[in-house]
């Protein structure tokens, strides 16, 4: 009798990769959507473990916003070189010029929300049949109830009250055609999961994870990056201040912790003693209670 | 469900001094996952909402969310229910819908909950959340007693082969902590389960709301000797739960890198169940029979001399055989075969009854076939545990008995072996949605 046992990360990693192959096994055509973010990094490194020594069977997708931070965008031509894949990028501003979408107007306008069909555009362009993606269960309450295999209609809706059960190791990804299938490999890591995997794995990350200085604003009691992309109130200052990011989004929606954290080590002990969730720096999941559950059903990642 | 919790303090009043993290710590936790069952009103909300907030998993904006709409919905006390039920239809019905799944960690372990509606009409998520769980509670509310619920919920996790079941007596306040309260339906409890292969069952008296017997032990039951709620799941043995002498890899997936550093290299990825394996192995491959041995195994650019379940890992074998998605590999000496014919304890999922002489795609390990609806041998009754041999009518959130011819063989264990290779999904060959879960009788 073998008593060994794994340890929960480790357990988690297997999952994960055990995802990843039936994406490959089942599907003609996937694509990993990569932000630059922790949580695609994450994913596209369990892709690389998962198929080695062979290259990641499926390209990498950026829906590129054009409201990045330039620190993001450096990492990511990176990493993608790093772990030997191939990168699309599709933008949102070509999906403004061709009118598919308009600008959101305001001091409160975002492209969070476009970037919606940007994404549908490109699985219908493409062909993709499934579309694998970071997101976390413990993130957000929609989000929790999400499955491993997340069935789409052709219109790339989720049907929240009628998901296919998963059971055991079982995953279903049969569809007919021009349906197609989101798949979040990572669904039970947690945040601090996330975290110590990538410092016990010594992932590199973007630099704005890491205090630094920068000028920000604060709005809603958020402190914000100030950049070309954000419009001021008259009564919103611009003050330098040293903070990090938790998440990483677009620049208008993405709030700043301060923070002196400058070593993975640091923040792990930061997020361990946190009181916030990650999420409760993004405005886009403030806009009301169900925001994420009604962005989801639209095809919204 | 619209429990009702006064006793969880707001945060910032809890004790938030200090400790540093340990990272060596974080890194050699185990994993538990566990389901809780229970009925309207039996506290299981509160429940989860306390063992969240005293591992300080509930963030200061979360409970700030719910308390919000808490008062916006006129609620006189901050419901924690709202914490699980994400969907809107959800929050406006006041019902868990659907599986939710939690997360927490203690400095001993991580839990996984997954957070399953009680109700007779829910009993597919219960299954769900059940068939890949350690650990299942059942809450028992100590003023009615064992009932019919709570019999479904103990016959499922039997079904399902969760090792441990852990019965929660709930509202001891309400019963002044009697201990022949908890005895009673202690005694009730085993009476009813005598006659289920329940591996490993606990008895703990508790008061969710109160927190008695939760996270600390209770002063108001000074005659339970037992742990509290907490320290038990933190303790429960998990090593052997996955772990047995016969293990199989199902290969999922042929790694093939075609690159001229790794030329002829040819590896099957899949995941170690039963485990573990060794290198140098003498392996049989099903269903060609074929024998030849290990030669290596890897995790990505890893090599291990040993893998265990459930690990995911490739393994590359001595001799040139071609092996594809769908075939397994057993060790040499095992006498693992393969059949066509399968004996099923099914649960139907799907809106759309069950149809005798009906054909499905079966989905097995990574193996895919076809198959017809022989026979139905009988129909479970999920409260008195009958079987009811006359009633062919299966529909959704039935449990029955049913016999599979299939298109091709599978390499299949008993349920009761292997929750993994003997476990299967069936699947409507017009809708493609998953319709049934079978466990290899």
């Amino acid at each position: 009798m073998n008593t060994q046992k794994l340890s929960h990360l480790k357990e988690l990693e297997s999952e994960s990769i055990f995802i990843l192959r039936e994406v490959a096994a089942q599907f003609e055509k996937p694509v990993l959507l990569f932000s630059g973010g922790k949580d695609s990094i994450l994913v596209s490194w369990l892709a690389r473990k998962a198929f080695w020594p062979a290259k990641i069977p499926f390209q990498l997708l950026h829906i590129d916003t054009g409201h990045n931070f330039t620190e993001t965008i450096e990492y990511r031509d990176w990493w993608v070189k790093h772990i030997d894949a191939k990168l699309l990028v599709r933008s949102v501003q070509d999906s403004i010029n061709k009118g598919r979408v308009a600008e959101e107007k305001g001091i409160h306008a975002s492209r969070n929300a476009l970037q919606t069909v940007t994404l549908v555009d490109a699985i219908e362009e493409f062909k993709f049949d499934a579309a694998i993606g970071g997101a976390r269960r413990d993130e957000e309450k929609a989000r929790a109830k999400e499955r491993f295999f997340s069935h789409r209609d052709e219109f790339s809706q989720w049907d929240p009250k009628n998901q296919r059960p998963e059971l055991w190791n079982l995953f279903n990804g049969k569809k007919h055609t021009g349906e197609h299938f989101r798949i979040f490999p990572i669904s039970n890591w947690t945040e601090m999961d996330v975290w110590q995997y990538i410092y016990s794995e010594n992932i590199a990350i973007p630099s704005i994870y890491f205090s630094h200085t920068r000028p920000c604003f604060e709005r809603d009691g958020v402190t914000y990056a100030h950049s070309e992309f954000v419009q001021l109130k008259s009564s919103e200052k611009v003050v330098d201040k040293v903070v990090r990011f938790r998440t990483i989004g677009d620049m208008s929606c993405t709030g700043a912790v301060g923070s002196t954290a400058s070593t993975l080590e640091e923040i792990i002990q930061e997020v361990a003693s946190t009181r916030v969730t990650e999420r409760g720096s993004r405005i886009d999941d403030r806009r009301s209670e169900a925001a994420m559950e009604e962005r989801k059903k639209a095809g919204y990642f | 469900m619209n429990t009702l919790n006064t006793s969880v303090p707001a945060p910032g009043t809890q004790d938030t001094a200090m400790t540093p993290f340990s990272t060596s710590a974080y890194l050699d936790m185990e994993l538990l996952r566990f389901t809780t069952a229970g009925s309207v009103d039996d506290g299981k909300s509160t429940l989860i909402g306390r063992l969240l907030y005293d591992s300080k998993s509930i963030f200061e904006d979360q409970y700030e969310a719910i308390r919000a709409s808490s008062e916006q919905r006129g609620e006189e006390y901050v419901n924690l229910a709202l914490l699980t039920d994400g969907l809107k239809a959800e929050r406006e019905q006041g019902i868990t819908i659907d599986v939710a799944y939690r997360y927490f960690a203690t400095p001993r372990r991580k839990f996984i909950i997954a957070d399953t509606p009680g109700h007779i009409q829910y009993t597919r998520n219960m299954v769900t959340g059940a068939s890949t769980a350690n650990a299942a509670i059942i809450l028992i509310d100590a003023r009615k007693g064992v009932i019919e619920q709570t019999m479904r919920h103990t016959y499922i996790a039997s079904l399902l082969r969760i090792p441990h079941v852990i019965i929660c007596v709930n509202k001891m306040d309400l019963v002044e902590f009697k201990e022949e309260v908890f005895e009673r339906i202690k005694n009730d409890f085993q009476t009813f389960a005598s006659g289920l292969p329940v591996n490993d069952q606990h008895f703990i008296p508790i008061s969710a709301l109160k927190g008695d017997n939760v996270v600390e032990r209770s002063e108001h039951t000074r005659w339970y000797k037992g742990p509290a709620l907490l320290e038990l799941l933190e303790t429960l043995p998990v090593a052997n739960d996955q772990n047995n002498a016969r293990p199989r890899f199902a290969v999922q997936y042929v790694v093939r890198p075609m690159s001229n550093e790794y030329h002829d290299y040819r590896a099957y990825a899949g995941r170690v169940s039963g485990g573990p394996f060794q290198t140098g192995d003498e392996v049989r491959i099903l269903p060609s029979g074929k024998r030849t041995r290990i030669k290596s195994m890897n995790l990505a650019e890893t090599p291990l001399s040993i893998a265990i379940a459930p690990m995911s890992i490739t393994m590359a074998l001595e001799d040139e055989v071609d092996v594809s998605r769908g075939e397994m590999i057993v060790k040499a000496s095992d006498s693992l075969e393969a059949t066509q014919d399968l004996e099923v304890m099914i649960c139907w999922l799907a809106e759309t009854n069950l149809l005798l002489n009906g054909k499905y795609t079966l989905k097995h390990t990574s193996r895919e076939v076809r198959c017809v609806v022989k026979s139905i041998q009988y129909k479970v009754n999920t409260s008195t545990l009958e079987h009811l041999t006359d009633d062919q009518n299966i529909g959704l959130n039935d449990i029955a008995c049913i016999r599979l011819r299939l298109t091709a063989p599978v390499f299949a264990d008993k349920y009761s072996d292997n929750r993994i290779t003997g476990s299967l999904i069936l699947i409507d060959e017009g809708t493609n949605v998953t319709v049934g879960a079978g466990m290899i009788v």
